[in-house]
């Protein structure tokens, strides 16, 4: 499916301050058993998000009417564990487009980035500020500039680069996806296994 | 010619083109698929009218979501069922050979490719989950790809991958009594913690890993994932040809010399360079235990669980929420806790050696009371095979059952959940939160100290039993 256009994101921010959340606390695996790709997001963080009951817990962020917003910003080491897409869905699905940490795992990138969600390495002392200024106001907002690769608090115009591979900084900005490119490299990729076989 | 690694060798060749500051299209040799991350893969290709490219180069199998009894009747979860048909439609539908439940080849995907032979030195391989790392004990580039890229792969063959860097972890020596794979790696995850391999892919090497034993070998590769690594791998040597020799899918008679020419060459060069090195010494491994929530949370069975001012002060909340949720105290013991639980199999000691250890240590002892034990096989051709050299007698006695194949309490997408709360001393390879049901608490060890866990009811040495 090709995916969303991404140029520009300004939007308040949803603070997750926990170290090394796994794809298991993103979307617990009994909740994988479904066959298409919507509807996760009504599972995004479900253990921390709800009581055993089913009951919204009140002192876990997404709960918190404080906060809102298209970004969340984590701790070091986000979307570390399994290869589950599930998990990116469900962060997408819920209505996030970007997702801010000062360090992600490598399979939760790729899928991130195949479904149009903007993973925005930033360094630890820009993510510690962030985290400040939405304790002091939690209607901070970000901005987030693909083509500029640059994501700035809009408070006090601090802003910081960050890193993605021209490729698939060019497949976000223009909505492409990696199946075409693929598809139309057929014949060259023919060509590499009659020679392979040889 | 410049100096290369084994994983340099495997990966160039493998490169069908590269997009400038871009990654390169990588050729897949073997594409595993289950029933949990390949649906919505399926339903991709239908929507945009596309074939599956290769259907002869993927393999499936049920494992993530099917019980572990009772697997001749049907599925008793809708939704499980469903899944689990929706990939034997999609197998039909797309040619593609399926090991499916009841099948003699039937089991968790990294358990039976390597056992039936279907992987292979110097292939690269690709699963939509994150353990295909095991496959790489073979000597071969196998890393797990998100659902986006299963479809990728059915589309044309290949996955568009930026090269990773390279890591190599060297481990020398001999390891004492009681330790095993298991341990040497939940002992580098300790080391270098849960997401110190990123971003690389890791080159195991040294006389203690050489030592290990093919089934050995994969438990460490298996685990690299869960230090960040896109994968782990070992250069082949004769323990592997040896393993695969006249498996269902070796090369046969007529092509094996010239497969055993090939994968000799499988060796990283002298000089060639790693973007960074570790080394460990295997005398200085004791069995391991973790006792937090992520596989980087790890101890000696008897040490201490960190103080809390050993820790860097960014991460100390993250570390206390982790430890609460486990209901431990920083700087506390483990070693003779009372445990719920015992879990034995998964991708990571659901093999064949792994029912051996276990019931080796169980042998004339008995179950503790209070202990629930689970012991899963890997595979069905496990599973045959801990019947046929008497395992099975040898676990009942122990007032012990062995279910049926299948990831099972690893992930508890089935029924074999761990109930909130209780203690769950397991095989496994992550102690997430909420990993083996909600408000699970899950202690990662070798199948030995499960072993030892099973009939004192306690977190025990093993040491101290054998
Ligand atoms: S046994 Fe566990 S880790 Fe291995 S494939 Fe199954 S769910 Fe994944």
């Amino acid at each position: 499916m090709p995916i969303e256009k991404f140029k520009i994101l300004e939007s308040n921010c949803v603070p997750l301050q926990v170290e090394n959340v796994d794809t298991d606390q993103i979307i617990p695996a009994r909740f994988l058993k479904a066959t298409t790709r919507e509807g996760f997001g009504d599972n995004l963080f479900r253990d921390w998000s709800f009581d055993e009951n089913g009951n919204r817990k009140e002192d876990f962020v997404l709960n918190n009417p404080k906060f809102s917003g298209k970004i969340l910003v984590a701790g070091r080491n986000f979307g570390s564990g399994s290869s589950r897409e599930h998990a990116a869905w469900a962060i997408y699905d819920y209505g996030f487009r970007v997702v801010v940490s000062s360090f992600f795992a490598d399979i939760f990138k790729n899928n991130a980035l195949n479904n149009g969600l903007l993973p925005v390495q930033v360094s630890k002392e820009f993510l510690t500020t962030i985290f400040l200024q939405l304790n002091e106001n939690p209607k901070t907002r970000l901005k987030v500039d693909l083509q500029s690769q640059e994501i700035s608090l809009l408070s006090n115009g601090q802003k910081e680069k960050f890193q993605i591979s021209h490729y698939k900084k060019e497949c976000l900005l223009n909505g492409y996806d990696d199946i075409d490119f693929l598809v139309n490299l057929k014949d060259e990729i023919t060509e590499f296994e009659n020679k392979d076989s040889k | 010619m410049k100096a290369k690694t084994l994983f340099d060798k495997i990966w160039d060749s493998h490169v069908v083109s590269s997009i400038p500051d871009g990654p390169d299209v990588l050729y897949i040799d073997k594409h595993l698929i289950h029933e949990v991350t390949s649906p919505q893969a399926f339903a991709g290709l239908k929507q945009r009218n596309l074939p599956v490219f290769r259907p002869e180069k993927i393999v499936a199998t049920a494992d993530h979501n099917v019980p572990t009894e009772n697997q001749h009747l049907p599925i008793q979860d809708e939704l499980s069922r469903l899944q689990v048909q929706t990939l034997i439609d999609n197998c039909n539908i797309h040619n593609i050979e399926l090991y499916g439940l009841n099948h003699p080849y039937n089991g968790i995907v990294h358990v039976i490719g390597p056992e039936l032979g279907l992987t292979q030195p110097g292939m690269t391989i690709v699963c939509g989950d994150s353990h295909t790392s095991t496959h790489g004990a073979f000597g071969n580039i196998a890393f797990g790809i998100g659902t986006s890229e299963v479809e990728m792969v059915m589309a044309s063959e290949c996955v568009l991958q930026a090269k990773p860097n390279k890591m190599r972890i060297t481990i020398e020596g001999n390891l004492a009594k009681a330790v095993s794979s298991k341990d040497i790696i939940l002992y580098i995850i300790s080391k270098i913690s849960a997401s110190g391999g990123t971003g690389y892919f890791i080159e195991f090497a040294g006389s203690a890993i050489t030592n290990l034993s093919m089934e050995s070998r994969m438990t460490v590769c298996n685990m690299s994932i869960e230090m960040g690594a896109r994968g782990g791998l070992i250069a082949p040597d004769e323990t592997t040809f040896e393993y695969l020799k006249g498996k269902e899918f070796s090369p046969d008679n007529k092509s094996w010399n010239l497969s055993l020419v090939k994968w000799k060459q499988l060796q990283t060069d002298k000089n060639a360079l790693f973007d960074k090195e570790w080394i460990f010494n295997a005398e200085d491994i004791g069995p391991m235990i973790t006792y937090g929530t992520n596989p980087g949370m790890g101890m000696s069975i008897v040490g201490n669980i960190p103080q809390l001012n050993s820790i860097p002060k960014e991460s100390r909340d993250s570390f206390q929420k982790s430890l609460d949720y486990m209901g431990f105290e920083p700087g506390s013991k483990v070693i003779g806790k009372k445990v719920d639980y015992v879990f034995v199999g998964s991708c990571t000691n659901g093999r064949i050696e792994d029912l051996r250890a276990f019931s080796k240590l169980v042998k004339g002892r008995k179950k503790a009371d209070w202990i629930t034990a689970w012991i899963v096989p890997g595979s069905k051709k496990v599973e045959e095979q801990a019947k046929k050299e008497g395992l099975e007698s040898i676990l009942n006695a122990a007032g012990f059952e062995l279910r049926q194949p299948g990831c099972s309490a690893c992930l508890a997408m089935n029924d074999d959940k761990i109930p909130e709360g209780k203690y769950s001393v397991s095989t496994s390879n992550r102690n997430f939160e909420g990993r083996q049901g909600p408000g699970a608490r899950t202690l990662l060890v070798s199948p030995l100290t499960a072993a030892a866990a099973a009939v004192t009811g306690r977190i025990t040495n093993p040491g101290d039993l054998i």
